[in-house]
C-alpha cells in the first residue's frame, strides 16, 4: 500500500539533548517510538508498545538499562528483547519489541524508518556546523499540524519571506530576485540559489551582524530529501566578494538547518537550527537569533496549519497553479515522489511479534 | 547569469538538470546534463521535458555543448 512519506530513509527524531535517561515518546512517520540512553550514553529507540497488552513503554520506567513496562512488568533490554515476564520462568521467544537503528550525528538523533537491512549510516546527510566548535548554534523544534510536504514547499520557495516574514527576514527583493534551480539526481539533492546584490538588510541580519546599510545577500538552498534542508546564507556589505583563494572572511555566514520529519500523514516535527560564524560568544546575538527565528518558524507554522485545514478537505484532483518561484519546490516534489515509490517497493518494516 | 560557480558546482555535485529564471523576463531556461536546452514559461512543462530525457532532447542540443556521445545517459 502506498504511503504518503518515503520509507527506507533516515529522519531526525530528536536533538541529542532531548534523549536522556528519561523516557521520551515521539511518533515518527506514524510509528510510536520510545527513546532513551543506556547507562553508557548510547541512544536507544524501541517501539512504544508492550507486546503484552500494548501499554506505552514511554509511560514505564528504566531499571538500569532495562525498560520495565509500567503495567505488568514485562522487561526489555536495549535490543528490544523481553528478558522477564511476571510470575513465570519461561519468556516467550517471540516476546520482543522492534528496535530501530539510530545514529547520533551533528547534534541530532537520526532514526531509520524502514527495512533495517537497508539502513546505511553513511548515507545520513551532514550538517556539521551544528556541532562545530567554530560555529555557534541556536535551535528548537515546533510541532506542525500540517503534512510535511507543505513545509517542503514553504522552505524551497523563499519568496514567501517577503510577505509572511516582513520585518524579520523578508524584504521586497527576495520575491523579486530570480532563482536558479539545480538537481543532482545521483546524490538526491535539490539546489535553489537566489543571489541578491545591493539590497536592504532585514533586521534579522542587521541586528545580528551589525552591518549598517545595504548588503549583498546570497541564499543557497541545499535540500536532501526527505528530511534535511540546509540554507547556506551569506550576507556582506555591498561589493565584498570571496577572494580568488576562496577566502570569504569579509562576509557573515549563517547556516539555517531544518529537519522535516513526518509525525503522521498530517503532522510534522519542524526542527530548526541557526548556526553562525560570527559573534560566537555573544549571548545577546544568540538570544536575538533564537527569538527571531522561532518567531519566523511560528509564522510558518500558523500559515501551514491553516493551509492543512484547507487541503485536508480538498476533493482529489484539485489543480494548483505553479509559476517560476515554484521551480525548486516542484523539483523537490518529484524527488520525494520517487523516494515514496522506491520505499514502498521494498519490504514493509518488520512488525513486533505478539508473543 | 552569475559567472561565479554555483553552490552545486562548488560542492562537486553532478548537476543533472539546471533551470535558470532568465533575468528580466518571465522565462525559464532549462538545461539537461545531455546538453539539451529549452525555454518555457511553465515550470511544470519544463520539468516534464527535462526529466523525460532523452525523449525530445536530441533536437535540442545547443552548439558548443558536449555531444551525447560524450555523456552517459541520465534520467532514464
Amino acid at each position: 500500500m502506498r504511503t504518503e512519506f518515503p520509507r527506507n530513509q533516515w529522519y531526525v527524531a530528536a536533538y541529542g539533548t532531548e534523549v536522556s535517561r528519561r523516557l521520551l515518546a515521539r511518533k515518527i512517520c506514524g510509528e510510536a517510538i520510545v527513546f532513551y540512553r543506556t547507562s553508557n550514553g548510547e541512544p536507544v529507540a524501541l517501539a512504544d508498545r508492550c507486546v503484552h497488552r500494548q501499554y506505552l513503554l514511554s509511560a514505564s520506567a528504566l531499571d538500569g538499562d532495562l525498560l520495565v513496562c509500567g503495567y505488568h512488568g514485562f522487561t526489555y533490554d536495549a535490543e528490544g528483547t523481553c528478558v522477564k515476564v511476571p510470575g513465570q520462568h519461561r519468556v516467550p521467544r517471540t516476546a520482543r519489541v522492534k528496535k530501530y537503528p539510530v545514529v547520533e550525528q551533528d547534534s541530532f538523533i537520526w532514526i531509520w524508518i524502514g527495512d533495517d537491512a537497508a539502513a546505511d549510516p553513511q548515507s545520513i546527510p551532514r550538517a556539521p556546523w551544528l556541532a562545530a566548535k567554530d560555529w555557534t548554534t541556536v535551535c528548537g523544534m515546533e510541532p506542525l499540524a500540517a503534512r510535511y510536504g507543505l513545509l517542503v514547499d514553504n522552505l524551497l520557495d523563499l519568496s514567501h519571506e517577503t510577505y509572511l516574514h516582513g520585518g524579520y527576514i523578508g524584504t521586497p527583493e527576495v520575491a523579486e530576485t530570480p532563482i536558479t534551480t539545480e538537481v543532482d539526481e545521483d546524490h538526491g539533492i535539490v539546489f535553489v540559489s537566489r543571489h541578491m546584490e545591493n539590497v536592504a538588510c532585514p533586521p534579522f541580519y542587521a541586528k545580528s551582524t551589525g552591518i549598517e546599510g545595504r548588503i549583498d545577500r546570497w541564499q543557497d538552498i541545499e535540500y536532501r530529501p526527505p528530511c534535511l534542508y540546509l540554507l547556506h546564507s551569506r550576507v556582506a556589505p555591498v561589493g565584498v566578494q570571496p577572494g580568488a583563494d576562496g577566502d570569504d572572511s569579509g562576509a557573515f555566514h549563517v547556516e539555517v538547518v531544518y529537519a522535516i520529519t513526518p509525525e503522521t500523514e498530517t503532522s510534522t516535527h519542524d526542527f530548526w537550527a541557526v548556526a553562525r560564524d560570527f559573534a560566537l560568544d555573544d549571548e545577546s546575538v544568540s538570544g536575538f537569533l533564537a527569538e527571531s527565528n522561532r518567531t519566523v518558524v511560528l509564522q510558518d507554522v500558523a500559515a501551514l496549519n491553516l493551509l492543512e485545514t484547507v487541503i485536508v478537505n480538498e476533493p482529489p484532483g484539485y489543480q494548483e497553479l505553479s509559476i517560476n518561484i515554484d521551480t525548486g519546490g516542484l523539483a523537490a516534489r518529484r524527488m520525494l515522489a520517487a523516494q515514496i515509490v522506491a520505499g514502498d517497493s521494498m519490504h514493509a518494516p518488520a512488525t513486533a511479534a505478539t508473543g | 547569469m552569475a559567472s561565479r560557480p554555483s553552490r552545486a558546482q562548488l560542492q562537486g555535485a553532478t548537476v543533472t538538470y539546471r533551470v535558470d529564471w532568465v533575468l528580466g523576463t518571465d522565462l525559464l531556461h532549462g538545461r539537461c546534463q545531455c546538453g539539451a536546452e529549452r525555454e518555457s514559461e511553465d515550470p511544470i512543462e519544463l520539468w516534464q521535458w527535462l526529466t523525460g530525457h532523452p525523449v525530445g532532447h536530441e533536437q535540442s542540443w545547443s552548439s558548443g555543448q558536449p555531444t551525447p556521445h560524450d555523456l552517459v545517459a541520465v534520467g532514464t
